[in-house]
């Protein structure tokens, strides 16, 4: 466990790593090939582990209907066929508009309801305050499958099935981005919102003006959430819709695989196809998204 | 005039002293504008999560008393659906499975997790690349992880079989004997959610103090006495949080994997309980029966936290004092 300062073969120190001060009570040598060595030989080979089928998947799906399952990494003979046979045999195009449409209105809507609850649980008084938050919070443990069936009723009652609504509405409500926004609203300082209210501000300009702005990093962190978590969502869009015209990508990836389970190089394509936005999300936002998931391990 | 707020038995409380004292017939109308004010910021999710939520929670346990024939006649039969339950043969291997599913999936995904956070904790050169590496596969969804999988564990063209081939071991038949497939919906499970976890195990590892092993260095504490005297008390929130996280997804979350890589199989090993819920539900169109497994599901769940809670002496969520 020890996070040694005092090694003489001085390592270049990793993006976002402080260096602790040197304590300076224990100097031992250490060999080049020391136990550090041993560890990062560990994490490079877990690492090439972890991310080997990400990477099987993507060359395999540039091979063809015959050496798609040749057991290479590098295609033989790369082909962009795949593609656009995916492009032009289902209606790829739809689907993938029906999970965007989805995700972003989610994200969008999902942002303003949560973090305005969020404010008022942290900052506002008001009786049965912390009773209110206990209530929210258990929801918590009452994941989505476990009330798809219900909720397929509620939904059906309300008319709604097979309908944007359906895809967009429901979820919308989880507990957890108010629970990690009012996480951070307690960590911003009062100052600032007590001067405002003073001043004769009221609530809503103080949400707006102040705290909406302060959150601006946990925000785009919890929209690239919410955007993943929809654009990825499978079991509830499976039950609430049944139109063509409402498929999302991910019932639609479902659905094509059945059709053409044995063409292993189509199906990678349209799941790489689908896979592509969000490693490229993931990689432009994996700081912010990093930290909220910090914020979330409970202190 | 008493806060309107959805779906709370409100509890009439004395005002509360800590109120900003101001001028004595102000103070009273800037309390109820800061109450309104609530109500209303609480009011869009409020009632959301009062009807696609809270609601069908009730609704679930309401409808499990319920005989539900196609769309939509229901019928009052009591417990019958519960009877019925017990003498389902097809519900209690899930049940197992499910159990078996978590016994194995749940302490797999914790170690592996906690190791990954300690080694990432080691500063070693190349971490956020290793970061990257742990964490990519949890970008992909359900469905993409599935059908991967799938194209990866066939038994006679996926490419694990042929690895093992070259390494001079006898290829296996890994989504076709009922407990190898088990297992293998285990290790995508873990493939796929231990970058997740792994940081969230870092945040934790990065609250404790490092005087705290300088301090047991000094006293000539070797690595493993500092990890068990250090590390496993003070990550105790975290492992309560994990614990309860992964338990929970356990029972619930394994659906749209199951569904996609296994469809159950083979002979129903990998018919996990929520898999065989859905298909009451939405193959059979027994949603009053669905309805009662669910809620059963759910029981086992609560008690299962409970459980997790009492053994764990309860990692505290929420300390806003």
């Amino acid at each position: 466990m020890s996070s040694d300062t005092a090694t003489i073969t001085k390592a270049a120190p990793a993006a976002g790593t402080t260096t602790a001060p040197r304590t300076g009570t224990t100097r031992r040598r250490r060999r080049p090939f020391g136990p550090r060595a041993g560890l990062v030989a560990l994490a490079v080979v877990l690492s090439a582990v972890s991310i080997f089928p990400v990477l099987w998947m993507i060359t395999s799906s540039f091979k063809t209907r015959t050496t798609v399952t040749d057991g290479k990494l590098i295609p033989t003979d790369l082909t962009w066929s795949n593609f656009a046979y995916v492009f032009t045999e289902v209606p790829f195009v739809r689907w993938l508009f029906n999970s965007f449409i989805t995700a972003a209105v989610v994200t969008a809507v999902a942002l303003l309801f949560h973090s305005m609850a969020a404010y008022a649980l942290a900052r506002l008084k008001f009786p049965g305050r912390d009773g209110i938050f206990v209530v929210i919070f258990s929801t918590l443990l009452i994941t989505a499958p476990v009330i798809l069936i219900p909720l397929f009723v509620v939904v059906r009652t309300l008319g709604m099935l097979d309908s944007y609504a359906a895809l967009i509405i429901p979820p919308l409500f989880n507990a957890f981005g108010i629970f990690l926004l009012r996480q951070f609203y307690l960590g911003i300082p009062k100052e600032l919102e007590e001067a405002a209210i003073v001043d004769g501000c009221g609530y809503w300009r103080v949400y707006w003006n102040i705290i909406l702005p302060l959150s601006r990093p946990i925000l785009s962190a919890l929209s690239v959430f919410f955007f993943l978590a929809n654009w990825n969502a499978f079991a509830w869009p499976l039950v609430a819709t049944n139109g063509a015209d409402l498929t999302v990508i991910q019932v639609g990836i479902a659905s094509f695989s059945t059709q053409y389970g044995a063409n292993w190089n189509y199906v990678l394509a349209a799941a790489v196809v689908a896979v592509i936005p969000m490693l490229a999300l993931f990689l432009v936002f994996q700081r912010q998204m990093v930290e909220s998931i910090k914020t979330s391990g409970l202190k | 005039m008493t806060s309107i707020v959805p779906h709370t038995a409100h509890q009439p409380q004395a005002p509360a002293a800590d109120a900003a004292p101001s001028a004595g017939g102000r103070r009273l109308s800037r309390t109820h504008r800061e109450w309104l004010a609530a109500a209303l910021f609480l009011l869009p999710d409020g009632i959301g999560l009062g009807v696609f939520v809270v609601l069908p929670m009730f609704l679930s346990i309401a409808l499990s008393f319920f005989q539900v024939s196609g769309f939509g006649s229901y019928e009052w039969i009591g417990l019958g659906n519960y009877q019925r339950m017990l003498n389902d043969p097809y519900f209690w291997s899930s049940i197992w499975v499910t159990a078996k599913y978590v016994v194995v999936m749940v302490p797999t995904l914790f170690c592996v997790s906690l190791a990954l956070g300690v080694l990432m904790k080691q500063k070693l050169p190349g971490m956020a690349a290793y970061r990257t590496a742990f964490f990519l596969p949890h970008m992909l969804s359900l469905v993409v992880v599935g059908l991967l999988w799938k194209f990866m564990l066939d038994e006679q063209t996926g490419v694990v079989n042929k690895a093992a081939s070259a390494l001079g071991m006898n290829p296996l038949s890994w989504l076709g004997d009922p407990d190898l497939a088990l297992y293998a919906v285990i290790a995508v499970t873990v493939w796929y959610m231990m970058g997740y976890y792994m940081i969230i195990f870092l945040a934790g590892l990065n609250e404790i103090p490092q005087e705290l092993y300088e301090a047991a260095k000094l006293d000539g504490a070797g690595t493993w006495t500092a990890f068990r005297r250090i590390t496993w008390p003070l990550l105790r929130p975290t492992s309560f949080f994990v614990l309860i996280m992964t338990t929970v997804a356990a029972i619930t979350g394994t659906f749209d994997l199951v569904f996609v890589l296994t469809s159950g199989g083979p002979a129903n090993g990998t018919a996990v309980a929520m898999f065989y819920i859905y298909q009451q539900a939405f193959v059979f169109g027994e949603y009053g029966y669905a309805a009662a497994l669910g809620s059963f599901l759910v029981l086992i769940m609560v008690a299962l936290s409970g459980l997790i809670f009492k053994v764990t002496k309860g990692g505290r969520f929420d300390d806003e004092q």
